[in-house]
């Protein structure tokens, strides 16, 4: 007993290790400075710490022939996630509570033609987005990235919010019709209280994928108008031509930070049992 | 006046057939208790009332108005439900308001409102709290005030008392009685608890299978049900119902339990029309009807008749000992006083009280007299 167990302790700590080995380089680095990288190599303790590396990464780094950093496109990642976080879970919220609290004929169609989008990948749809933001006039805009991560991400989050509000009871919804509430009213002030679990698992979710995707940040995107995530393909191009290891994994590491914060910010909100109290 | 009517009310899932023609006529002040077994259809036809689902046919009317288009919000009035439905993040305050709030209701008026169904309810102590700081019989308080505070034309009740437990059902059926005395409105309650029923109840209707069986004040469900459901469903322990055969004798109908030597000559209701004479019935008799031999059931000695049969069982409950016997040959059973013991296995003598003797006919399981 005792032995198998510690055979599976040292097992998944050594995958662990492995797994998490890229990371560590990755910080170690950031915090070296170039020569102490050519001199000692890729893999190594740092002798000193140099946050100058960050510095120049926000704001001087060269990426496609423009040194102002990667603040920019932190900026451009900021303004599509963001938005496109907030609205596509909203509608989400209202498409899910719509689907699972008001039954209508053919719900069930609605809900399985509205979920069939998370099956889809997104190489298939690359050219339907390239004639609708042309025809809409935002090609290489922030707003139409956007408008093209809601529209993707109204599949995941009517899914998540759908399965969330099924379990609300169909009496807390009679109470309310008799009260005399309508259509909004009970979404307000009785789905949308009872909803922060599902909403932060929800935000979570399309917060690290929009910020993360990739495909459609190069394709409909470009120069200035990158989020982030495209810029780093360039960033790609100089580590191999006039490598800066520091300052690159510096540069890495900030590009990764929004997504670490809301796991760790939003982490602690992920509870259930708000209903309690709502039957029995 | 009518509080509520319903007519010839059907309501269809599909191929199945959940009400079969409903007509119900309750009286402005009446406490009418829809009772029945599960799947009986009592809450289907309270949520048709309350125009949370409609009919497949049939009129709904409350206050003489057809409302069968008209929505829940608009049909004036209020509901109390099983599961309470207490909105869980409003606090109890706002959970009594927010009907008023969606009428928009000034708040002044809001606040007097609250401040007389708290008063009213005792749960004073308890406006700011949010329904998962409360108790079950907590909750039901809060709930019954969201209902009390619109001051409805129409109360329903669907099953409000089952989540709590025994001791605070009792306290609640009480409370909620009393609450019907002292304010008068006009309640439709539903149920599966016979007890409830009996209890509360001005009017109980009395439904299985889809239809109502009987609908008719509580002594009479109980005295003279309609047919051998209701016989049955009613009371507890139910109404023994025991094969008979019905002969003609000097002081009237007789019915005889049981063949030879067992059998068992009790006096039938003379009601009984001639043309039964010599044919098989059922006839049913409340546990209570038969008791220890001093028992004095009325003043008048040809109520009651003492017989001698077996005893299988006896179960002391502390408040009465419910005998098993043989009754003719047949199982029922009896109600004894508590310090009455006897022995099991010898003959007992008990008192039938012979007015209370109901008879059905076999086929059509309808009450003959």
């Amino acid at each position: 007993m005792r032995s198998t167990r510690i055979a599976v302790y040292g097992l998944v700590t050594l995958l662990a290790c492995i797994y998490l080995m890229p990371l560590l380089v990755v910080v170690l680095n950031s915090l070296r400075s170039t020569p102490d990288i050519f001199r000692n190599g890729m893999i190594g303790l740092p002798h000193g710490l140099e946050f100058s590396n960050f510095t120049e990464a926000w704001s001087g780094l060269c990426i496609a022939e423009h040194c102002t950093g990667i603040r920019g496109y932190m900026f451009n990642s900021m303004m599509m996630t963001l938005p496109a976080t907030v609205i596509s879970t909203f509608f989400g919220a209202l498409l899910g509570y719509a689907i699972s609290l008001w039954r209508f004929r053919g719900d069930m169609w609605v809900f399985g033609i509205i979920t069939l989008g998370v099956f889809l990948p997104e190489q298939m749809k690359l050219v339907p987005w390239v004639l609708v933001l042309r025809d809409l006039g935002l090609y290489n805009t922030v707003a139409g990235l956007v408008l093209i991560h809601v529209i993707q991400g109204l599949s995941f989050t009517t899914l998540f919010c759908r399965n969330y509000y099924v379990g609300i009871p169909q009496e807390l919804m009679k109470a309310a019709k008799i009260d005399g509430a309508g259509f909004f009213r009970i979404f307000w002030r009785i789905v949308l209280p009872l909803s922060p679990p599902i909403l932060i698992v929800t935000v979570i979710w399309q917060f690290t994928g929009i910020w993360n995707e990739y495909l459609y940040g190069v394709t409909f995107a470009s120069g200035d108008h990158q989020p982030v995530t495209a810029a780093l393909i360039a960033l790609a191009v100089t580590v191999s031509e006039a490598p800066k290891y520091g300052v690159q994994s510096a540069a890495v590491l900030i590009a990764a930070a929004p997504t670490l914060f809301v796991y760790l910010a939003g982490g602690k909100y992920f509870m259930r049992g708000l209903t309690a109290g709502a039957v029995k | 006046m009518a509080a509520l009517r319903i007519r010839d009310l059907h309501k269809r899932f599909g191929p199945v057939e959940v009400l079969k023609g409903i007509d119900l006529e309750i009286d402005s002040g009446d406490f009418t208790v829809l009772v029945g077994p599960s799947g009986c259809g009592k809450s289907t036809l309270l949520n048709i009332i309350a125009g949370l689902e409609k009919a497949s046919s049939g009129d709904v009317e409350i206050g003489e108005a057809v409302v069968n288009d008209i929505q829940p919000k608009d049909r004036d009035i209020a509901m109390v439900f099983q599961s309470y439905a207490l909105y869980p993040t409003m606090t109890v305050r706002q959970n009594i308001t927010f009907g008023m709030e969606c009428r928009r209701v000034p708040k002044a008026r809001q606040d007097e409102a609250v401040d007389r169904v708290a008063k009213l309810l005792q749960i004073e102590p308890l406006l700011a709290r949010k329904p998962g700081q409360l108790s079950g019989g907590q909750r039901q308080r809060v709930a019954m005030g969201r209902a009390l505070v619109r001051d409805p034309k129409l109360f329903l009740f669907d099953e409000p008392l089952s989540n709590l437990d025994a001791k605070l059902r009792v306290e609640m059926r009480m409370e909620i009685k009393q609450l019907h005395a002292r304010i008068g409105s006009t309640i439709v309650y539903v149920t599966h608890d016979q007890i409830e029923a009996m209890t509360m109840a001005t009017r109980i209707a009395v439904m299985h299978q889809g239809s109502v069986q009987q609908f008719a004040d509580p002594d009479t469900i109980y005295n003279r049900p309609a047919n051998l459901f209701v016989a049955r469903f009613m009371g507890a322990p139910p109404m023994n119902t025991v094969t008979a055969r019905l002969e003609g004798g000097p002081d009237g109908p007789v019915a005889v339990v049981g063949q030879g030597a067992d059998a068992i000559r009790l006096p039938a209701p003379a009601a009984v029309g001639p043309d039964w004479l010599r044919r098989p019935v059922i006839l049913g008799i409340r546990p209570e009807c038969i008791a220890e031999p001093t028992r004095y059931f009325s003043e008048d000695p040809a109520a009651t008749m003492t017989i001698s049969a077996p005893v299988e069982l006896t179960e002391p409950t502390g408040a009465e000992t419910i005998v098993v016997l043989r009754l003719g040959g047949e199982k029922v059973l009896g109600r004894v006083a508590p310090d009455v013991r006897m022995p099991t296995g010898a003959v007992g003598r008990f008192a039938v009280d012979t007015r209370k003797i109901c008879l059905f006919d076999p086929t059509t399981e309808r009450l003959i007299a």
